[in-house]
């Protein structure tokens, strides 16, 4: 499907990190900016990440307009991405679901909707009957925390995670990208407030630029070219039931008990997990938080009640201190990052790949990302959205 | 999962505790005259090293008591514990185990701390 290269000795641009935000980044520098030496390096397998363990959730019902315009611009790109890169990303836009268990729930999903709509999003409210026709297995009111209504994209739905970083590196590899896997950038190396390039384990390689998206290892990475970044690495889980006949055919949220399920195309429930409350990079992530999870979905769905769990894992998320990622710059001329995605990055892959591809090339944000920078965190124009984040952190 | 030895309650479970992120970070003090850039890097940056990291906990379900950890992050192995009015261990009293920034441990990701 794709060339596995040695490294040449020199890139104009190395992307580290083979996820869908990675590859995603190196196809549209290929194909939008005319950069045609560029090297892909991943550490595993491509999609080892968190690009293969998150619940595969897409949607933009976000808050503020700067992650409004972000998070649509990728689900834009979604919605035609099988046909551009010729390749079945099994996008399924079955609508996504966020309940409201309380009175100020559904205050901040109503001023959520409205702000959404303002932006061109097509969120609506759902009354607790209509979330009933459209998932009847649900318990809306027999439960600690009653079902009180919904906030309700249309546009939103599920994909298949390998197939956007398959997708992404079949095209890119055409156009001469060298995907480079089972390789790790052990440190950023720099000179003078410049990048040189990169040490891995197959040895130093030259760069003139460098863009990092490496999730959770993001930080660790920064510091070896010195630069510091506002992130904490934490594990985020999800599990996945047995197969079972189709039960529900749409994505459903909970913050308020904070559980979330969907079901895959093989029938297999899909259930995301919080992040645990601690810094940590292994990928397995504490069992209480499965268990307040489980809790919850059982006390939802009291039909899974007797259901078996098929698989458990975690991934290490980084998370920034107001629950948007970073597209930005930084102090290092020729360094860039994609990062801070916390909980929610895959619904962003094509939209964030593009917008950093934009980035790296110009060596200035694409008006879309300008405000995703790290000077806010001096500044203080933050992007607090932790209330559209569905996981707490 | 992780047990945590409260230095007042003894070994419980870490659902039973709160974290409080990283660990003596000092609130500057000349904060008045401190420019945006250098708030900035003491309201939202912490370290977030993959291995040795000091950190706080409060057992919120126990004792209610604050205390310090020193906890290897690529393993979740906690290498020490102490109070708050005690010094903090020197970092080259620990052995990092990891080979490279983004290695992992020998026996898989975390699995170190089960095994032993």
């Amino acid at each position: 499907m794709w060339k596995s290269p040695e490294p040449k000795k020199t890139y104009d641009v190395i992307v580290v990190g083979g996820g869908g935000h990675g590859l995603g980044t190196a196809y549209y520098l290929a194909k939008e900016h005319g950069i045609k030496n560029i090297a892909v390096i991943e550490k595993g397998w491509l999609g080892s990440g968190n690009t293969g363990r998150n619940t595969t959730i897409i949607r933009s019902n976000y808050l503020w307009n700067e992650s409004a315009f972000l998070y649509d611009h990728s689900v834009k790109l979604w919605e035609n991405l099988s046909q551009e890169l010729n390749y079945n990303m099994m996008f399924s836009q079955r609508g996504v679901m966020n309940l409201a268990h309380n009175e100020h729930d559904i205050k901040e999903m109503k001023r959520r909707i409205s702000a959404n709509r303002l932006n061109g999003l097509d969120t609506q409210w759902l009354e607790t009957k209509e979330i009933k026709r459209l998932v009847p297995i649900m318990n809306t009111d027999n439960l600690r925390y009653p079902v009180l209504g919904a906030a309700y994209q249309p546009r939103g739905g599920v994909a298949r995670h390998d197939a956007i970083a398959w997708g992404f590196a079949m095209r890119a590899d055409e156009m001469g990208v060298d995907i480079i896997q089972n390789c790790e950038v052990q440190s950023i190396k720099t000179k003078n407030g410049k990048v040189e390039g990169v040490k891995t384990s197959k040895g130093f390689i030259n760069a003139k630029k460098i863009a990092v998206v490496a999730s959770g290892h993001t930080s660790v990475l920064a510091k070896t070219a010195g630069v510091r970044l506002p992130l904490q690495s934490r594990p985020l889980q999800a599990l996945v039931s047995e197969p079972i006949k189709p039960v529900i055919n749409t994505v459903v949220m909970s913050n308020a008990v904070h559980a979330y399920v969907s079901q895959s195309d093989k029938g297999e429930l899909v259930i995301g997990a919080g992040t645990d409350g601690y810094n940590s990079f292994t990928q397995r992530g504490g069992y209480d938080v499965i268990e307040e999870t489980v809790r919850a979905i059982v006390e939802l769905y009291p039909i899974f009640g007797k259901m078996k769990m098929l698989r458990q894992w975690g991934g290490i998320v980084d998370i920034c201190p107001d629950a948007s990622p970073i597209i930005s710059k930084c102090e290092v001329k020729g360094l860039y990052f994609n990062c801070g995605w916390g909980t929610g990055g895959f619904k962003a892959t094509p939209g964030s790949a593009n917008v950093f591809a934009h980035t790296v090339a110009k060596d200035e944000p694409h008006k879309i990302n300008a405000a995703f920078n790290l000077e806010r965190f001096s500044d203080g124009r933050l992007i607090d959205e932790h209330g559209a984040a569905a996981v707490a952190h | 999962m992780i047990l945590i030895n409260c230095p007042y309650c003894g070994e419980r479970d870490q659902s039973e505790f709160s974290n409080g992120g990283e660990a003596h970070v000092a609130r500057p003090e000349n904060s008045e005259n401190l420019n945006d850039k250098d708030w900035g890097r003491y309201v939202f940056y912490r370290d977030n090293p993959k291995g040795i990291f000091y950190e706080r906990w409060v057992h919120t379900h126990g004792c209610r008591k604050w205390f310090n950890a020193v906890r290897n992050t690529s393993t979740d192995e906690i290498l020490k514990i102490y109070k708050l009015n005690e010094n903090p261990p020197s970092k080259e009293s620990f052995t990092n185990t990891l080979k490279t920034p983004s290695g992992e441990p020998k026996v898989g990701s975390g699995n170190f701390t089960v095994k032993k």
